[in-house]
């Protein structure tokens, strides 16, 4: 599912473990809307840069950043961007 | 559901499937199971402490203790050239999952079922056939699957013999070179091939698509150039081309 390079570009499927420390859930199947271009989509789906420490992900449409997860030991971080609102479908 | 913290786990059989790739089957204590098209996270630790995490499709559904991953090489990658070439029964690594609520599919009042693979994009596809065919909806399901050669397709076997009467429907796509008497073209998935080989937009299949980033890009753009609906497509991207 990963490529090996540093900070590998897959999608939210991969982000699926670092977003369940944030959430204690599954999040990826929620829908998520673009604040840039106003794209509604799975979190599954959005473009994801990830590495041990962080993922970027980002809006497959317009690619601005919706938000970004961090790790710094055990804490996690979660930082908005772009993101404009989450749909339960 | 249950994901939790890391679990431990271990190595119980790693199997050869194909000259880059292997099948592991890994024994993990109190697994709560999983839905077929989930993934899990692998860490690994070396003895200097340095951790690394990688994501990996499972081939197993269902509960159980045992879980099942299929693992291709990345000649340059940090982890998998461990797994596939180093990795012995009895090694310990740690899991944490069942991860993933998008890519997944369960049985029950479906209708057509498309599975569209390229390389080891199999993996969580192969979960999805052996659900399917285990809960008697083999005959819903059709599956594409894309690969350079016949030498490069891991579970050729199995999905041979799931494939039989009133199993699973399988088209083989080579893209490099194919078997000695096959007679269909070889080369990049192409909007004839997906047409012959897929379950008509009219039908309105939902359709399942993993493989590398630019394939499953390639393959969902055709769909959607068909007249699939793109809220049917589901799609798993891992990185390289």
């Amino acid at each position: 599912m990963r490529a090996e390079n540093a900070a590998s570009v897959v999608d939210g499927n991969a982000a699926a473990g670092m977003l369940w420390d944030v959430f204690g859930t599954d999040v990826t199947a929620l829908v998520g809307v673009c604040g840039g271009c106003g794209d509604a989509a799975p979190l599954a789906e959005a473009v994801v840069e990830i590495d041990e420490t962080a993922a970027i992900v980002r809006c497959r449409s317009c690619t601005h950043t919706l938000f970004t997860v961090l790790r710094d030991g055990d804490e996690m971080r979660l930082v908005l961007g772009m993101l404009h609102e989450i749909v339960r479908p | 559901m249950t994901v939790g913290g890391w679990r431990p786990g271990r190595v119980l059989e790693a199997l050869p499937a194909t000259p880059s790739a292997r099948i592991l089957r890994l024994e993990v204590p109190g697994w709560p199971g999983s839905t077929a098209g989930q993934h899990v996270d692998i860490r690994l630790t070396a003895e200097d402490g340095y951790q690394a995490v990688r994501s990996y499709s499972l081939g197993s559904y269902g509960p159980g203790d045992t879980i099942e991953l299929a693992v291709d090489e990345i000649p340059e990658g940090e982890v998998s050239p461990y797994l596939v070439e180093d990795v012995l029964p009895g090694d310990e690594l740690e899991v944490k999952g069942p991860l993933g609520g998008y890519f997944v599919w369960r049985p029950g009042g479906e209708g057509p079922v498309q599975l569209i693979a390229g390389g080891s994009g199999i993996v969580p596809l192969m979960a999805m056939v052996r659900a399917a065919t285990d809960a008697g909806a083999a005959a819903s399901v059709r599956l594409l699957y894309s690969v350079r050669t016949a030498s490069d397709a891991i579970y050729r076997d199995e999905l041979g013999q799931l494939a039989g009467d009133g199993g699973v429907g399988l088209t083989w796509r080579y893209t490099r070179a194919a078997p000695d008497g096959w007679t269909d073209p070889v080369g990049r998935l192409d909007e004839d091939a997906l047409r012959a080989a897929t379950w008509e937009p009219s039908q309105e299949p939902i359709v399942y698509v993993c493989g590398p980033t630019g394939f499953v890009e390639h393959v969902a753009d055709a769909l959607v150039g068909l007249g699939h609906e793109p809220a049917r497509i589901r799609t798993e991207r891992f990185g390289g081309a």
